[in-house]
C-alpha cells in the first residue's frame, strides 16, 4: 500500500459526503442523488463514478473484483485493480464467489451473487430520458411525477423502426414500481438478474456527478408493450470453451481468415466450469 | 347552459411591462372563441395565462371538469396541471416544430399522449395512430416517416392530431394557419373547423386574421395593449365594429 | 293569379293579426353608426322604428334604397348593435331583447328562433354545397345521412343539379349560390325568418319555387319579414307592408 495517499485514495470528508449519498439513494431506490464528484486519477468514461463508489465503500478487509464486459483480465478493469490494491491495500480477486466489492462496466456476473456482496456500476449516463428530453429541470419534473409516457416512445420507435424492441443494452427498467433507472449499458440479458437481486447494487456516473441504488430484493420491471412483452438476448450457439448454453455470449474473431468463436463474456464463470469440467 | 372555463380579471405581466391585463370571459362547451388584434396585443400571453402555461400576476382562471367539479388553476398541483393538460386540454402551436417531438416518427407523436395516459399495446396505439393521419389527410403510409420529412402544412396537420389523439374538451391554437399559404391554410381551417363540430370541442384560438374569425368562431374577442377592447359576436364585431380599434382593424383588411 | 293571391292574403291578414301570437316586436329602434376614424362621423340609419310581427304573417319592407331595410334586417338578426330600442323576441315562448341579450342568448335565438338569409352565400373553402345545406340540420341534431337526404331535397326542389350537390360551390353562378343559400337559410323551420333579397338573381321558376317554401313556412305558422325588390314576388309573398324612408339628414 502506498502510504502517501490516505486509505483507498479519496480524503475522509469526501468519503463521508459519499456514504451520506448512498445512503439517500438505498432509501429511494433508483433515485439519481446529486453528488460532488472529484477530480479522478483517470479520465471521465473510465469508471470515474464507479470507482468513486468503491472508494467510498472499501474497508481493509475487503476483497475487490473488478470486471469489464465481464472480463478481469482488460486494460479498465487491471488498471482499477491495481488502483486500489495500491491506495487502499485491498485483497483482490478475479473469483465473483469470493468478492465483498464487484466494480462493473457493462455487465453483471454470471454467477448468482449473494446478500453479502455488493456491485458497483459504472455509469456514463444515468439518465434514461436524456436521449428524448435534452433539458435536465424537464427530466427531473418528470421523475418527480412519474410521467415516463415519453420512455415508451423510444420502445415505440424501435418497434416501428425494427419490428421489435431492438434496444439491447441499457434497457430502462422501472425500480420498486415508481422510478425510471438507466441501468448503465448492461445488455439487458442481464435485466432479469436485477430483480429481487440479494445483493445490493450501486450506481456512480463521476462526469454527470449522480448516484443511485437498488437495494437488495428490490422489484426491477423492464418496460415493455403488452403485445411486445420483455425478452433477452438467445444464441444459437454454445460458448466453445466451457459450453454453456445459458451465460451471455461474445463473438470473438480470432484469425485473419475471419473465423469466429463464440465464448463466454464472463471470464470467472467460464474459467469456473471449465475448472469443474476438469475435475 | 354551464361554462367550460371561466376567466376572471386575468393580468400576466413581464416585469413591468403589460402581457395581459384585467381579461374576463367565458367559453361555453362546444364553442370557438377567438383573440384577435394586432402582434404584441398580448393575445398570445392571455392564451397561455388562460391555459395555465404562464402564471397569472392575478386573475382567475377555473375549469368545469367532467365530473362536474370546478377547477381553480392557480390551486392546480403541477401534477394535475400536467395531467389535466395531456388529457382534457390541447394546445397547438403557432410554429408545428414547437408542438411536435422532431426526432421521432409521425405515428410516436400521435401516440405519445395515449401512452403518457398508461396505454400499453402496440398494436393498438399503431392503429390509433393510423386513423387520426387519415382524419388529418396525412397518408397512414407515413407513419413512420419523421416530422422533419413533412411539409408545413402536413406537420401543422400533424400537431393537431397529437393534440387531438385524447379527445380532449378544450383545445388552445395560438395562430395555427399563420404562416403557412393560403391554399394549405383553407385545407387546415376546414379541417379543424370539421373536427371542432364532430368531436363537440371548445377552443380559443389566437389569430390576427379576421377572415379567420369570421369562418370558425361565433364570439370574438378584440385585444389592444394587453387589454379586451371589444367582445361579442363574431359577425357584430365585423360588420358593427364599436370601438375605433376595432373599426380600424376592420377597415385595414384587405378584400379580393 | 298574382291578383287573386294578393287578395287572398289581404282578406287572411287581419284575421293572422287578430288571432295569431305576436313572435317580434320592435319599439322605439334606432341604429347610428359612429365612425372614429372618419372625423367622428354619425350615421343614422334608422330611428324609432315600431312593428309587430305575428305567425303566419309576411311583412315586407318597402322604401327606395337608402332606406334602412337592409339595416333593419341586420339590426333585428343582431348582426348589428341597435343605438336605441328593443328588439323582442320570443324565444321559446319568453320574450327576450336581442338589444339586452348576451352573445350566447343571441347565438340560442340564432340556433332555434330566428332564420337570415341574406343576397350572398359567404362559402367556407373546400364545404361541398350538399353539407352545407345539412349543416343546421346536424348542429340540430340529426344524423348526417338524414340531413344530407333532407338537404339533397331541397336543392332539388329549387333546381339545383345534383352533379354540383358534392362540389363546393364557391365556383357556382350568382343564381346556384344564391338557391344554396336560400336551402341553407330554410332547411330549419324557424319561427322567425329574414330575407334580404333572397331572390335577386334567380329566374321566374326559382322565385315562384322560394315562393312557395315562404308560403308553407307561413303556413307551418313561421313569422317572415323580408326585403324583396321584384314586385310580382313581393305581392305573391306579402301579407302586409311596412313603408320605410331615408332619415332627413339633420
Amino acid at each position: 500500500m502506498t502510504s502517501n495517499y490516505n486509505f483507498a485514495f479519496l480524503d475522509e470528508n469526501t468519503k463521508r459526503m459519499l456514504r451520506r449519498a448512498l445512503l439517500k439513494a438505498v432509501a429511494i431506490p433508483g433515485y439519481q442523488v446529486p453528488f460532488g464528484s472529484r477530480e479522478m486519477p483517470l479520465p471521465y468514461g473510465w469508471g470515474t463514478g464507479g470507482i468513486q463508489l468503491t472508494a467510498a465503500l472499501l474497508g481493509p478487509d475487503d476483497v475487490l473484483k473488478v470486471i469489464d464486459q465481464g472480463a478481469d483480465d482488460t486494460t479498465n478493469a487491471v488498471n482499477i485493480r491495481r488502483f486500489f490494491a495500491r491506495v487502499a491495500g485491498v485483497t483482490t480477486t478475479e473469483r465473483t464467489t469470493e468478492a465483498s466489492v464487484i466494480q462493473t462496466r457493462h455487465r453483471i456476473p454470471e454467477t448468482p451473487l449473494r446478500e453479502d456482496q455488493i456491485l458497483v456500476f459504472q455509469v456514463p449516463e444515468p439518465e434514461p430520458l436524456r436521449t428524448l428530453e435534452p433539458r435536465e429541470a424537464e427530466t427531473r419534473t418528470l421523475h418527480a411525477l412519474a410521467d415516463y409516457g415519453l420512455m415508451h416512445v423510444k420502445l415505440y420507435e424501435d418497434i416501428a423502426q425494427y419490428g421489435h424492441i431492438a434496444t439491447s443494452y441499457d434497457y430502462p427498467v422501472l425500480v420498486d414500481g415508481r422510478f425510471l433507472t438507466s441501468p448503465s449499458p448492461i445488455p439487458k440479458f442481464d435485466n432479469p438478474k436485477l430483480d429481487h437481486s440479494p445483493a445490493l447494487m450501486l450506481f456512480g456516473a463521476g462526469r454527470e456527478k449522480r448516484l443511485y441504488a437498488i437495494p437488495p430484493y428490490t422489484k426491477v420491471e423492464s418496460l415493455a408493450f403488452d403485445d411486445h412483452p420483455f425478452e433477452i438476448q438467445r444464441w444459437e450457439h454454445q460458448c466453445e470453451l466451457c459450453g454453456s448454453d445459458e451465460s451471455y455470449l461474445d463473438e470473438v474473431v480470432v484469425d485473419d481468415r475471419g473465423s469466429r468463436m463464440f465464448v463466454c463474456s464472463d471470464t470467472d464463470y467460464c474459467r469456473q466450469r471449465r475448472a469443474e469440467q476438469a475435475a | 347552459m354551464s361554462a367550460l372555463l371561466q376567466v376572471r380579471g386575468l393580468s400576466h405581466h413581464y416585469g413591468q411591462r403589460i402581457g395581459c391585463q384585467d381579461v374576463s370571459f367565458d367559453l361555453h362547451p362546444g364553442e370557438l372563441l377567438c383573440i384577435v388584434g394586432e402582434s404584441g396585443s398580448g393575445k398570445s400571453t392571455l392564451l397561455k395565462t388562460a391555459a395555465a402555461q404562464l402564471a397569472p400576476s392575478s386573475g382567475s382562471v377555473r375549469y368545469h371538469q367532467r365530473d362536474g367539479d370546478w377547477l381553480d388553476l392557480e390551486e392546480l398541483s403541477e401534477a394535475n396541471r400536467r395531467r389535466l393538460a395531456r388529457e382534457e386540454w390541447g394546445f397547438v402551436t403557432q410554429n408545428p416544430r414547437d408542438g411536435l417531438r422532431l426526432n421521432v416518427s409521425a405515428g410516436a407523436n400521435v401516440a405519445e399522449r395515449l401512452m403518457a395516459m398508461g396505454m400499453r399495446n402496440y398494436g393498438q396505439l399503431r392503429d390509433i395512430a393510423k386513423g387520426w393521419l387519415e382524419r388529418v389527410e396525412i397518408d397512414p403510409a407515413r407513419i413512420d416517416d419523421a416530422p422533419t420529412a413533412f411539409s408545413g402544412g402536413m406537420q401543422q396537420r400533424l400537431q393537431i392530431a397529437r393534440t387531438l389523439v385524447t379527445q380532449p374538451r378544450l383545445v388552445f391554437m395560438d395562430e395555427p394557419t399563420a404562416g403557412l399559404d393560403v391554399s394549405v391554410q383553407a385545407r387546415i381551417l376546414d379541417l379543424l373547423r370539421r373536427l371542432v363540430n364532430e368531436l363537440g370541442l371548445a377552443a380559443v384560438m389566437v389569430t390576427h386574421d379576421l377572415a379567420v374569425a369570421r369562418l370558425l368562431a361565433a364570439r370574438t374577442m378584440v385585444m389592444q395593449g394587453g387589454r379586451v377592447v371589444e367582445t361579442g359576436l363574431t359577425d357584430q364585431i365585423l360588420d358593427d365594429p364599436q370601438h375605433p380599434y376595432t373599426q380600424l382593424l376592420v377597415s385595414s383588411v384587405l378584400t379580393t | 293569379m298574382t291578383a287573386s293571391a294578393m287578395t287572398a292574403s289581404a282578406i287572411a291578414a287581419p284575421l293572422v293579426t287578430a288571432f295569431a301570437s305576436p313572435m317580434l316586436e320592435l319599439r322605439g329602434l334606432g341604429k347610428s353608426f359612429e365612425l372614429h376614424h372618419q372625423h367622428g362621423a354619425r350615421l343614422d340609419v334608422l330611428d324609432d322604428v315600431e312593428l309587430t310581427l305575428h305567425a303566419g304573417e309576411c311583412v315586407v319592407l318597402s322604401g327606395p334604397s337608402g332606406a334602412g331595410k337592409s339595416s333593419l334586417l341586420r339590426v333585428i338578426y343582431a348582426n348589428y348593435r341597435p343605438s336605441r330600442g328593443a328588439v323582442r323576441v320570443r324565444h321559446d315562448g319568453d320574450w327576450l331583447d336581442l338589444a339586452e341579450a348576451t352573445p350566447h342568448q343571441v347565438l340560442e335565438v340564432r340556433r332555434r328562433t330566428l332564420g337570415y338569409v341574406s343576397q350572398f352565400l359567404r362559402v367556407i373553402p373546400r364545404v361541398p354545397a350538399l353539407d352545407i345545406v345539412a349543416e343546421p340540420l346536424i348542429e340540430a341534431g340529426l344524423s348526417l345521412p338524414e340531413a344530407r337526404q333532407r338537404a339533397g331535397a331541397l336543392l332539388h326542389r329549387l333546381n339545383v343539379p345534383e352533379r354540383l350537390w358534392r362540389l363546393p360551390p364557391g365556383t357556382f353562378s350568382g343564381g346556384e349560390q344564391q338557391r344554396v343559400n336560400i336551402a341553407r337559410g330554410l332547411i330549419v323551420s324557424r319561427p322567425l325568418l329574414l330575407l334580404d333579397e333572397p331572390t335577386a338573381s334567380l329566374d321566374a321558376d326559382n322565385r315562384s319555387v322560394v315562393a312557395e317554401l315562404l308560403e308553407e313556412a307561413r303556413e307551418a305558422g313561421s313569422a317572415v319579414l323580408g326585403i324583396f325588390h321584384d314586385e310580382d314576388m313581393r305581392d305573391r309573398v306579402a301579407t302586409r307592408l311596412f313603408p320605410m324612408h331615408p332619415l332627413q339628414i339633420a
